[in-house]
């Protein structure tokens, strides 16, 4: 079975490696600061305590407020799986790291985030629109599009 | 003295029988070998992250049949899966009994769907497709039985499934236990030696596995190139951890190997249906749900071993009727990652024949 590591437990990990990264650790994930987004997806794949090797899904949720960028990970070696999340204020231009040299299957994930929600994942080599046509209008996942 | 060529862009798809629907390879080639390809998505978008949120949590169940609209089953499952979890409902031991017993039958019927195709791109041109069509036919007909459609059942519900098996239906399945094996060991006979399909598909589109995990590939495809994953297994869902079966796993991760890991896949689905069948109780079939759900403030993320690999669906409920955020993990998609890294190197042919032993469906990756 596996088992779901409660951000509690990872968070003060992460911060110990990687002082001033971790936002708040709560029971159902990490939230981490979006400039120490790279460093401490790094941290938890390579940590062999940790061996985060699988990236299940990537997305955001548009909270009028703040974009948050939702990551779950899974290590094949320890059958256990994190959430963690970092959040973007910018409602105008949306910036968030790329983790694709983590992880590459974030690939077309960002890409979808980028297409449907409008967050740009800096450091992603081919970051554009992935299914609706270059030149459309605003991104349809907002809770401002009608 | 060399030859001065020019590289040379061509465009397989969107419309084109070996892209399974509607999926374009922008492939830029040097004569006939592929240098570099790059994947177009899009067509068949119909923004259903967007329409799911204004849909009651029962209401979008018919939306994820028309996901991936060969594995319905499967889709309807992974999707009340996350919302039992969001709104902690359980569900009644026979209703459990015949979801494994219509997971499995879609796994089969999928995997048929699947070997069938991509013999289809080998080169065999749609005999052993009709021979496999043959036994999804009995499948859909049992499917029919049950939920009143062939394709598109919308069968499982938040709590259970919609209705009891007709009394014809146990009869009917147990003739198609008893049938499918010898079936299998036609196919087997017919295509695992054939010379031409070797010839196409060993040692062709080889994924390493570590790649394979970089890229969240799931499902046979990653099994094919020896991860030995699998959510029923490393993470059983519903009542999985009460029934035997073997994880088959390929050796190089070839196109051969993601052919012959879904045949032995079918055998252990039919392994896992045979003890359903012995085994389910009588009793209700969905526990006590209102009509209207709903959830507690939070997010749920529920997944399954689906026939193509893990489908998940993320949940965000504010507590309203409707979800807040709709994801769907999409397994059809991300196998896709790696399609590069498999196609440059390769000829047009073997594009034809990696691409469809990867087995997608367009309504899933672009939903």
């Amino acid at each position: 079975m596996t088992v779901a590591l409660a951000g509690k437990d990872i968070g003060p990990q992460i911060e110990k490696a990687l002082p001033g990264s971790v936002l708040e650790s709560a029971p159902g994930y990490v939230m981490l600061k979006p400039e120490f987004l790279v460093q401490a997806a790094t941290f938890l794949k390579n940590d062999p305590a940790m061996a985060f090797d699988y990236l299940n899904f990537v997305t955001a949720v548009d909270y009028y407020d703040y974009f948050e960028a939702v990551y779950q990970v899974t290590s094949m070696t320890h059958n256990h799986t994190l959430m963690f999340k970092t959040r973007c204020y910018n409602r105008v231009d949306p910036v968030i790291p790329s983790i694709i040299n983590v992880w590459q299957g974030a690939d077309f994930q960002e890409r979808e985030v980028y297409d449907l929600l409008g967050v740009y994942f800096e450091g992603h080599p081919n970051m554009k629109r992935i299914f609706l046509w270059e030149g459309f209008e605003g991104h349809p996942l907002r809770k401002d599009y009608l | 003295m060399a030859l001065h060529t020019e590289p040379f862009i061509l465009n397989i798809g969107p419309v084109h029988p070996s892209t399974h629907g509607v999926f374009r390879i922008r492939a830029t080639l040097d004569g006939e070998v592929i240098v570099d390809i790059e994947p177009v998505f899009g067509y068949l978008h119909r923004g259903v992250e967007k329409l799911a949120e204004q849909r009651t949590y029962t209401g979008i169940i018919p939306l994820t049949d028309r996901m991936d609209y060969i594995t319905s089953m499967s889709n309807n499952l992974a999707y009340v899966l996350a919302v039992e979890k969001l709104a902690k409902v359980k569900v009644p031991e026979r209703a459990e009994y015949i979801r494994v017993i219509m997971a499995e039958m879609q796994r089969i019927c999928n995997h048929l769907v699947a070997a069938g195709a991509f013999i289809n791109d080998c080169g065999a041109f749609f005999t052993p497709f009709l021979y496999m069509f043959r036994e999804r036919e009995k499948l859909m007909d049992l499917f029919e039985m049950v939920s009143g459609q062939r394709l598109t059942y919308n069968y499982m519900r938040v709590g259970g499934v919609s209705q009891d098996l007709p009394a014809e239906f146990l009869p009917a399945l147990r003739k198609f236990l008893k049938e499918m094996p010898a079936h299998i060991a036609e196919y087997e006979r017919l295509i695992n030696d054939n010379e031409i399909f070797l010839a196409r598909s060993r040692m062709i589109g080889i994924l390493p596995k570590e790649l394979a995990i970089n890229c969240g590939i799931s499902g046979p495809v990653a099994r094919a190139s020896g991860v030995k994953w699998d959510l029923r297994k490393a993470d059983p869902y519903g009542i999985y951890d009460r029934f035997e079966f073997d994880i088959p796993t390929g050796t190089v991760g070839d196109a051969n190997d993601r052919y012959t890991v879904r045949i032995a896949e079918m055998k252990q689905s039919l392994r896992i249906i045979e003890q359903a069948v012995e085994k389910i109780p009588a009793g209700p079939v969905i526990s006590d749900v209102p009509k209207v759900l709903h959830p507690p403030v939070g997010e749920a993320y529920g997944h399954l071993e689906g026939p193509k690999g893990e489908l998940g669906f993320y949940l965000v409920s504010d507590g309203g009727i409707a979800p807040y955020r709709f994801h769907v993990r999409p397994p059809s998609l991300i196998n896709l990652t790696a399609l590069r890294q498999m196609l440059i190197g390769w000829k047009i042919q073997d594009a034809i024949t990696i691409f469809g032993s990867i087995d997608i469906t367009m309504g899933e990756v672009d939903r």
